[in-house]
């Protein structure tokens, strides 16, 4: 029987923005900073991020240096 | 941490491995057009039952069958029930057997009647991508050879490979470490040793990968509709050659 995939999610504020919407991300409580990319959900929906935001992040137990941004706060 | 087992303890997951294949053979005969996934169910814990082994599903976080039976876009954890064969149907049926308290885990997608050349190209096509994936399973390898393998050998074929669904390190428990992906690069995670035992399931789909889960909080069905294939074995790592738990005996299936 397969198991879902584990992802960990994770709060942190945008530090910089890169080209093709990739960002640098500061997670809360993780030294140093992940390359993000923005959700499909979020593009398809034209959710602007910029540097400053505050952002929910989708990592995986595989890779912690690369995430998902699922998620803009207000 | 991955739990490494001793040549006896393997003997022992091989018992258990006996049995599933066993039961999938039985249910293969069974699987005729006509025949509801709820009378596989019982057919297979029956046969589970008398050779002493216990389905291993049965009451997991909850799940109510000894058998996952998912006809056609199914994916995985299909529900036993009234669904009734119908001719050109693909079955995948998973099987899991706890034996002398080491647990097997295996899955056969069957072909019911005739079925179409594409249908029976995700067959082979998923079939050859496990083999690809067990072919890693030596010590030296890298875990995310097992993905990598998988993935290369479905996506030159143009299917998809499901990502939110993985397979597992498996002996005492069903589901141990690690998560083991049916994508990604190769060289990445832990070293394989041997004694490391892993259930490897690649799940395929003829259009997208991607999934929806069905209001019973089981079933899993590719979103777009199309056909899905899912072969399953339990494989442990050696010194040498991959040793398939779930294929003791050759030419019971495939």
């Amino acid at each position: 029987m397969p198991v879902k995939e584990e992802k960990i999610e994770v709060e942190g504020e945008v530090v910089e923005a890169l080209p093709s919407t990739m960002f640098r991300v500061a997670l809360d409580g993780m030294p140093g900073t992940v390359l993000a990319t923005i959700s499909g959900k979020m593009r398809k929906h034209y959710i602007r991020i910029l540097p400053g935001d505050r952002v929910k992040v989708e990592l995986s137990p595989y890779d912690l240096t690369r995430g998902r941004i699922t998620y803009r706060h207000r | 941490m991955i739990i490494r087992k001793s040549t006896a303890e393997l003997d022992q997951m091989a018992q258990a491995g006996r049995v599933v294949q066993e039961t999938l053979a039985l249910i293969g005969e069974h699987a005729r057009a006509g025949v509801t996934t709820a009378e596989l169910d019982a057919l297979a814990e029956e046969f589970i039952r008398a050779q002493g082994g216990v389905p291993s599903f049965k009451g997991y976080r909850g799940y109510p069958a000894s058998i996952c039976t998912s006809p056609n876009s199914m994916i995985v954890h299909g529900i036993p029930g009234p669904y009734a064969l119908a001719d050109g149907d693909l079955l995948s049926v998973d099987v899991g057997v706890t034996l002398g308290g080491f647990v097997g885990d295996s899955a056969y997608t069957f072909a019911v009647g005739e079925i179409s050349a594409d249908a029976q190209r995700l067959l082979d096509t998923c079939q050859a991508a496990l083999a690809a994936g067990i072919e890693q399973c030596r010590s030296g390898n890298r875990l995310s050879d097992i993905g990598h393998a998988i993935q290369t050998v479905t996506e030159a074929e143009g299917f998809g490979v499901v990502r939110s669904l993985v397979g597992h390190g498996i002996g005492r428990e069903m589901h141990e470490e690690p998560q083991i992906p049916n994508y990604g690069e190769p060289g990445r995670g832990p070293k394989l040793a041997s004694g490391m035992v892993f259930a490897i399931e690649p799940m395929i789909t003829l259009g997208a990968p991607e999934i929806v889960v069905h209001d019973d909080e089981w079933s899993i069905s590719t979103a777009d509709g199309s056909l899905s294939a899912h072969f399953e074995h339990t494989v442990a790592v050696t010194g040498g050659e991959p040793r398939i738990l779930t294929r003791t005996a050759a030419g019971l299936l495939r």
